[in-house]
């Protein structure tokens, strides 16, 4: 049954679909293009072969940003799939004032990355309120270089990137915990289950879809990081630049008289390889669990 | 304070004090909560606000302290000894952080009308018309989900400069102006009104566009919230797109400003902290203002599935 013209559907349709072909679908095929010319910033640019891609396999940066990258969804993912759940359970319940604090633990999620990653460069400045705090404590005894350390900067990153996460994946989980059964947990209770077994046995296998899907898109955030290392290193990428990311990679080729297209649209191809790993695997560890 | 009540669940009956009631040792009525589990309970909440909250606090309260207050001091004080507004003017005098709001607005606004205009105009054609590659059209939104948006940033900023709008505000706004999970999620919202009501509305002689306004956009209005939410929310926090289009001081927006003015400035971290006061302030009262739809948009996502 039809209740209207043939073109009126398209007529609807024709703004979205304009707007993914413009700036969805032909961007991912001219990015390939790109990768294979040396255009600049300002425009033009050649046909160069495989060049940029020889490059990429001698580029000391990207072994850097590539490990880091590794390190930081390592680090996110086990602290990333449980605190936000737990922060779900906590919130599950509806006590009075319940939802202030729903949204009070949602509000870094609001806020800017470029927000959070400055108050944070305060807080952990060399004479900022943790250093501060731990010198008058004696914890330590000069300032720890959370900014201007390889490997504490990057961790500091994490940090941030951590916190800011907890409210968005919580909301996430809220919204699974109520598809789990009520009566389970009854169930459960009455045959004389602590609750943390109830957690266990309950909550964790009520949710499990959602915690595949949470592991993807923590993965895939941490692989695409860029905001919070770009603020909190200075827009310098840490000490001799070991402390980038892909994309700020991407970012710094986009950019001035050095600045290589070409070359960044050849890193943006490796971001899509290193991205759609963990979710290949993880969907795959998925449905395995499934059958089994 | 409102409180949210679940459609999915039974609304739970709060416990009036002095009644106390009959109950075994060990077992808790499930709509209920013991004492003890209360207080344990909100200290937890409060452990986790501090957590949450209080480094945004303690940033406000750095912006607030006077430029004679030692902000250094070991023993950290969140009250300023000698409150001042002053470093918000200074931020003003120093970056035009008046116009990078202005900018910010602007971006924002071309993004939240475009994709609330484009995304229920495609939603509703998707599920609620028949006709033909439907599902390929479906399935070309579905698909451009798995592409993170930093893979094509490079190429968009050239689609971008050679429309001419690099360097430009409507540059900015325009690639985000209708997205594709925006189009899925109205999709979505469209879908779950029962097809009856189309049908009955045809026998009385509506036609397209008026089943659009008078029965499809009035049961979407909680997912159009929340669509409207997050697109306002992208676009104001969105920092990488703009410092990519943007060479021009004049044009920046919010976030790229505050970079600048850190990048610039940054041996006063009262002038800093107010900066990003202004730039998380606005957002955090849109926020607040529009939690109620946000949550129950999130509530009726899930009670869908």
């Amino acid at each position: 049954m039809k209740y209207h013209r043939w073109f009126t559907p398209w007529v609807l349709i024709i703004p979205a679909l304009a707007w993914l072909l413009v700036f969805n679908l032909w961007p991912s095929i001219n990015t390939v293009i790109l990768s294979f010319t040396n255009a600049r910033p300002i425009g033009g640019g050649t046909f160069v072969g495989l060049k940029n891609f020889e490059t990429l396999l001698h580029d000391e940066q990207l072994r850097y940003a590539l490990l880091n990258s590794v390190i930081y969804m390592v680090v996110c993912l086990p602290f990333l799939t449980i605190f936000p759940l737990l922060l779900a359970v906590l919130v599950e319940k509806k006590l009075p004032g319940i939802t202030f604090f729903r949204t009070a633990f949602y509000t870094p999620v609001v806020a800017s990355a470029v927000v959070v990653a400055l108050i944070w460069q305060w807080i952990l400045d060399d004479r900022g309120l943790v250093n501060g705090l731990a010198e008058k404590l004696g914890v330590i005894s000069g300032p720890l270089p959370f900014l201007s350390d390889q490997w504490l900067l990057l961790l500091s990153a994490i940090s941030l990137t951590i916190w800011k996460g907890l409210g968005y994946y919580m909301i996430i989980y809220l919204a699974a915990l109520g598809n789990v059964g009520r009566e389970l947990h009854e169930a459960a209770a009455v045959d004389g289950a602590s609750a943390f077994r109830r957690f266990v046995n309950v909550t964790i296998p009520g949710v499990r879809g959602t915690m595949v899907l949470i592991s993807i898109l923590i993965s895939v955030s941490a692989l695409r990081v860029f905001s919070e290392l770009f603020i909190l290193s200075g827009g310098k990428g840490g000490p001799g630049g070991r402390d980038n990311s892909v994309v700020m990679l991407i970012q710094q080729y986009s950019q001035g008289f050095e600045g290589n297209l070409g070359y960044a649209s050849a890193l943006s191809i490796v971001l899509f390889f290193v991205t759609v790993v963990p979710m290949l695997v993880l969907a795959r560890l998925n449905r395995k669990g499934v059958e089994a | 304070m409102s409180i949210v009540t679940d459609p999915a669940r039974p609304v739970e009956v709060p416990v009036e004090p002095g009644t106390a009631k009959p109950r075994r040792r060990g077992s808790f009525g499930f709509n209920s909560i013991s004492p003890t589990e209360k207080v344990v309970r909100y200290l937890l909440l409060v452990f986790v606000l501090l957590i949450t909250i209080g480094p945004f606090l303690w940033q406000l309260s750095t912006s607030l302290k006077g430029s004679g207050e030692d902000i250094y001091t070991r023993i950290p004080r969140l009250l300023p000894s000698q409150p001042t507004l002053s470093h918000y003017g200074e931020v003003a005098d120093t970056i035009p952080v008046w116009d990078y709001m202005k900018n910010s607005l602007l971006v924002a606004v071309l993004v939240v009308g475009g994709n609330i205009v484009g995304s229920s105009l495609a939603g509703f054609a998707l599920s609620r018309l028949q006709f033909r590659f439907r599902r390929i059209v479906l399935g070309l939104f579905l698909a451009t989900l798995v592409l993170p948006g930093e893979v094509t940033i490079i190429s968009q900023y050239v689609t971008v400069r050679e429309l001419g709008l690099a360097n430009t505000l409507f540059g900015v706004a325009l690639p985000g102006m209708i997205g594709a999970l925006n189009v899925l999620l109205m999709f979505n919202a469209f879908r779950s009104l029962p097809i009856e009501v189309d049908q009955a509305a045809v026998v009385d002689g509506a036609n397209v566009w008026q089943r659009f306004v008078y029965i499809g956009l009035p049961s979407v209005r909680g997912t159009i919230s929340v669509v409207a939410i997050f697109a306002f929310i992208g676009a104001w926090d969105d920092f990488l797109w703009p410092l990519i289009v943007l060479t021009d001081p004049d044009k920046y927006t919010l976030t790229v400003g505050l970079q600048y003015l850190s990048g610039t400035f940054s041996n006063n971290p009262r002038l800093i902290a107010a900066g990003t006061m202004i730039a998380f302030i606005p957002i955090v009262i849109v926020f607040a203002v529009c939690q109620r739809f946000f949550f129950k948009g999130v509530e009726e996502g899930a009670v869908k599935g």
